[in-house]
């Protein structure tokens, strides 16, 4: 009973909050519901039994990936008054979309049912005897081992991407060059020049390499 | 599990509606249309979950997890597009995006 009113409150916020990021003028204030959303679906997760899953969701989730968005938000100084302009227009065809996709979705809901042989079926059924966490690392360690490193690896190539798509190697700063100025000769740089009386020294040729 | 199977199917499926209508509703906003596909990716965790605490299943989960690894690769990836591409333009109208049309 306690479990079920919970249900219905945290998925009314979940889903309140859901709306509020889609319609938010503010995407500051779409981002900060964004991570409202994540946290109410945290707790349905654990309500589901899931509470490793709630948590990874709650710290990765809310803590880096929403987080992300908010810098990226606050950081370009983007005019979001213009972007908004297209808001009329696009609502027919989008609520459009919507109400065809909800009612695909409630006809399939609807003429749904459990195979009976399914529950023999299951791969992996969930242990009584220990925790949701042991449970999932004894899984993911054993049957699932390639998976999860491809999924390390997808991550490294996410973070090596986001890094050289994003690292700008400012001109400006001074540091030296060492092996250019090491095979430096004299030659390349010293001229000796006759200046004639009263007439001066002749301008040097640019310099075609910089120091 | 003590909250029936077909309630968080019919959340989940309700928030991947808002989520698709959001990718509609702010065709300008790109980042609204990033976190619009968070939304649709968290309707799908959520119907996983469901699934696996309904069916007594592990590999509900362990999917999950998968699933938010790549979800958190590819936000990764599209803010820095995002943001090289508004160094670059001055701004993130995705309407503008046809440099590469040729």
């Amino acid at each position: 009973m306690i479990a079920n009113l919970a249900f219905y409150l945290f998925s009314l916020i979940l889903l309140a909050s859901a709306v509020m990021v889609v319609t938010a003028r503010n995407p500051v204030h779409a981002v900060l519901f964004l991570i409202l959303a994540f946290v109410n679906a945290a707790v349905l997760f654990l309500l589901a039994g899931a509470e490793f899953l709630a948590f990874i969701l709650a710290i990765v989730y809310v803590g880096a990936v929403a987080v992300l968005f908010l810098f990226v938000v606050m950081m370009l100084d983007v005019d979001f008054a213009a972007l908004k302009e297209g808001f009329q227009r696009y609502a027919p065809v989008g609520a459009l979309v919507a109400l065809v996709l909800f009612g695909e979705l409630c006809l399939v809901v609807s003429g749904w049912t459990v195979l009976a042989g399914a529950p023999a079926a299951r791969l992996y059924p969930t242990p009584d005897n220990i925790s949701n966490t042991a449970a999932l690392g004894s899984l993911i360690y054993t049957s699932y081992l390639p998976l999860f490193q491809l999924s390390g690896i997808v991550l490294l190539v996410a973070m090596i991407g986001a890094i050289v798509l994003t690292h700008r190697d400012r001109k400006r700063s001074l540091h030296q060059k060492l092996s250019v100025q090491h095979a430096r000769k004299p030659e390349d740089t010293l001229v000796m020049v006759n200046a004639g009386l009263g007439a001066g020294a002749p301008l040097p040729a640019k310099e075609k390499e910089s120091l | 599990m003590l909250v029936p199977l077909s309630h968080y199917l019919v959340v989940a499926g309700l928030l991947l509606v808002i989520g698709v209508f959001g990718i509609f509703m702010n065709r300008k906003n790109i980042i609204v249309i990033m976190m619009s596909i968070e939304l649709v990716l968290l309707a799908a965790n959520i119907n996983f979950v469901a699934f696996s605490g309904a069916l007594h299943d592990m590999v509900g989960q362990v999917f999950t997890m998968f699933v938010l690894t790549v979800a958190a690769a590819e936000s990764a990836i599209g803010l820095a597009i995002l943001v090289i591409y508004f160094r670059n333009r001055g701004s993130i109208e995705v309407e503008d995006v046809t440099t590469m049309r040729g």
